[in-house]
């Protein structure tokens, strides 16, 4: 089996006295898509939030590659290849959609320090944003103001942000969440296009039954903040525990 | 093409246009005054909209940095006689205070909510202010100082003689150090201006636009929110300086009445918000609309006035003593009918009408 690209051990974190997220420890590897499920409010995002950078654990590490990136700033950790989307759109609203990817390209490239040249002068990073333009099939819209484009295409974006910072690992939080039937399927297919690069390691809280046995290598399942289940699709689906608190219900939902 | 960014740019240039040949379109001594007084003002709201407009910083600091700058001058001129070596290390000492101020507020603070930077950055004003008028020795305390500057700015030197030892005058304009001080004053300002304008189209420029949109996503995506912001923040504070010591060697007075003042500072806000926030062109437009008022409301008054003598009640409102009721009730105007200021507004408006 390879290395883990990413690992957790012990993580836990209290916000006075609630623990929302109890001693995880998970090994993550490239080439894997795991799917993270679990009712409201049992951690999922927490736990993202804490290896994103965006909260810090009260206890436990965050290896990425070896490196302990526990205590590290969200724009140290991107520079460690860690990449993530949000739940909520997570834009920059009154920019054009080609800047807000031109923005995501020039950060891993260390071009944001330039102050001097002009930004349309820089053909090489507009080349590669034009190519995650058309990844996502943005093209049409590139220069409209990404807080004026339809809901859909705000995910679209939001993915092709992700892409453009070329991590080593994508997160993604619901990344369907709220889509119509209709534009579902685009991001989806995105995802799938990134793991089938078998060299990305690919995070998924997704609620969409049909989603997670579309793309799943891999379910775990946080429940109270609590590691519950850990597997493949098939076993983790099965079992009977994991049924009784979550899946049971979701499963008749969907 | 885009109907609204060009208008407000063609505006602007016609402005520069109007001050770069200032000295000879309008021969007297206060209106050159105004025409130096709006060239150093475009410098400090166009290097304050770089925080406000561009980044979404808001500071109270930003009087106290020009203050810095031209205090740096002053001093150096009052205190080792006249010359450019005096200028030289003015100038320098006021942007290295400067720089080491703005990047000891910057770290200590900008981590800290908007709303208690902008509380921080009023306490340093405020105890630079106070310093100023306290410390007489060295700044000749609340009346501030005069000084001599370089033989080339003084009001006698001639620039170009004629044979009979007289100054050469081209198109009624005296070639004098009055005109060779307007333009040192204006190419400073220009080129402070132009530089800015590379920064907001740079991709350091789009950084700031993205870390005023969302804070959090571009930290997320990679870049050190913090390191950013002090950077800009240096680099509009330094930018203030050298505006102010450009405006200590024209005044040939540096107190704290001119450069320090929180009017100022006001003066400042109601600029960029007049102009437009986050359009550089704005200040331009923000900073030339509010110092015409500031020389010129009255005098149109007295006019107006005069004109209406007849009538009832309106000779009474008209009063130039009443200016400053009109000003307010211009600014309530402007910001009713151009709420993202004037360039912002037209921008927004024309843009939208062309790319629909």
């Amino acid at each position: 089996m390879s290395q883990p690209s990413l690992s957790t051990s012990g993580l836990t974190i209290r916000f006075g006295g609630h623990t929302a997220v109890n001693d995880v420890t998970v090994d993550f590897r490239p080439g894997e898509l795991t799917v993270i499920v679990g009712p409201n409010g049992a951690g999922k995002t927490t736990f993202f939030n804490m290896i994103s950078g965006q909260l810090l654990p009260t206890a436990g590490t965050v290896l990425k590659d070896g490196i302990d990136i526990t205590r590290m700033a969200p724009s140290a950790r991107a520079k460690h290849g860690i990449g993530r989307a949000f739940q909520l759109t997570n834009l920059f609203p009154r920019l054009s959609v080609l800047e807000n990817i031109r923005l995501a390209v020039q950060a891993q490239s260390g071009d944001g320090w330039r102050f001097f040249t002009r930004v349309g002068r820089l053909t090489e990073l507009t080349a590669r944003a034009e190519r995650y333009l058309e990844a996502t099939r943005l093209e049409a819209v590139a220069h409209r103001e990404a807080a004026l484009l339809p809901h859909g295409d705000q995910r679209k974006l939001e993915v092709a942000l992700l892409m453009a910072m070329e991590p080593d690992i994508y997160m993604f939080d619901e990344p369907t969440a709220g889509m119509s039937l209709d534009h579902a399927p685009d991001v989806l297919e995105l995802i799938a296009g990134i793991k089938a690069d078998r060299s990305k390691t690919v995070l998924l809280v997704e609620h969409k039954m049909d989603v997670v046995r579309a793309l799943a290598d891999r379910i775990i399942v946080l429940h109270n903040g609590e590691l519950l289940a850990d597997g493949p699709p098939a076993e983790v689906m099965a079992s009977q525990i994991v049924r009784d608190v979550y899946l049971g219900h979701a499963g008749a939902a969907a | 093409m885009k109907k609204g960014t060009l208008t407000v740019k063609a505006a602007a240039l016609v402005i520069w246009a109007l001050l770069l040949f200032a000295p000879f379109l309008f021969q007297d001594v206060r209106q050159i005054e105004v025409a130096a007084r709006i060239a150093v003002f475009i410098v400090l709201v166009a290097s304050y909209d770089l925080l406000i407009g561009y980044t979404g910083i808001v500071s109270f600091a930003h009087t106290m940095f020009f203050g810095v700058g031209a205090y740096g001058v002053a001093i150096a001129l009052k205190h080792m006689g006249a010359g450019w070596g005096p200028v030289l290390l003015g100038t320098a000492g006021g942007v290295v205070v400067t720089a080491l101020l703005a990047v000891a507020i910057g770290l200590l603070s900008l981590r800290v909510k908007a709303i208690f930077f902008a509380m921080i950055t009023l306490a340093a004003a405020s105890v630079v202010l106070v310093l100023a008028s306290q410390l007489s020795g060295i700044t000749g305390g609340e009346d501030g100082m005069t000084y001599k500057v370089p033989e080339l700015f003084k009001p006698a030197t001639k620039l170009f003689t004629d044979e009979a030892g007289k100054v050469v005058r081209l198109w009624g304009v005296q070639m004098n150090g009055k005109l060779a001080a307007y333009y040192f004053v204006f190419v400073i300002a220009a080129v402070l201006f132009w530089a800015m304008l590379r920064i907001v189209g740079s991709p350091l420029g789009t950084v700031l636009k993205a870390i005023r949109e969302n804070e959090g996503r571009a930290e997320g995506i990679g870049y050190r929110v913090v390191a950013y912001r002090t950077a800009v923040f240096v680099i509009a504070a330094v930018t203030a300086a050298l505006a102010g010591s450009a405006y200590a060697l024209w005044l040939k007075y540096t107190g704290p009445e001119t450069v320090l003042s929180f009017g100022i500072m006001i003066d400042i806000l109601l600029m960029v918000v007049i102009g437009g926030m986050g359009t550089m062109w704005g200040a331009v437009i923000g900073a030339t609309a509010l110092v015409m008022a500031q020389y010129y409301l009255r005098d149109l008054m007295e006019v107006a006035a005069g004109a209406t003598a007849e009538l009832p009640l309106l000779p009474e409102l008209l009063n130039p003593e009443r200016w400053l009721l009109w000003l307010g009730i211009i600014f309530i105007l402007l910001v009713y009918f151009f709420p993202a200021g004037i360039a912002g507004t037209i921008i927004d408006k024309g843009d939208r009408k062309a790319g629909a």
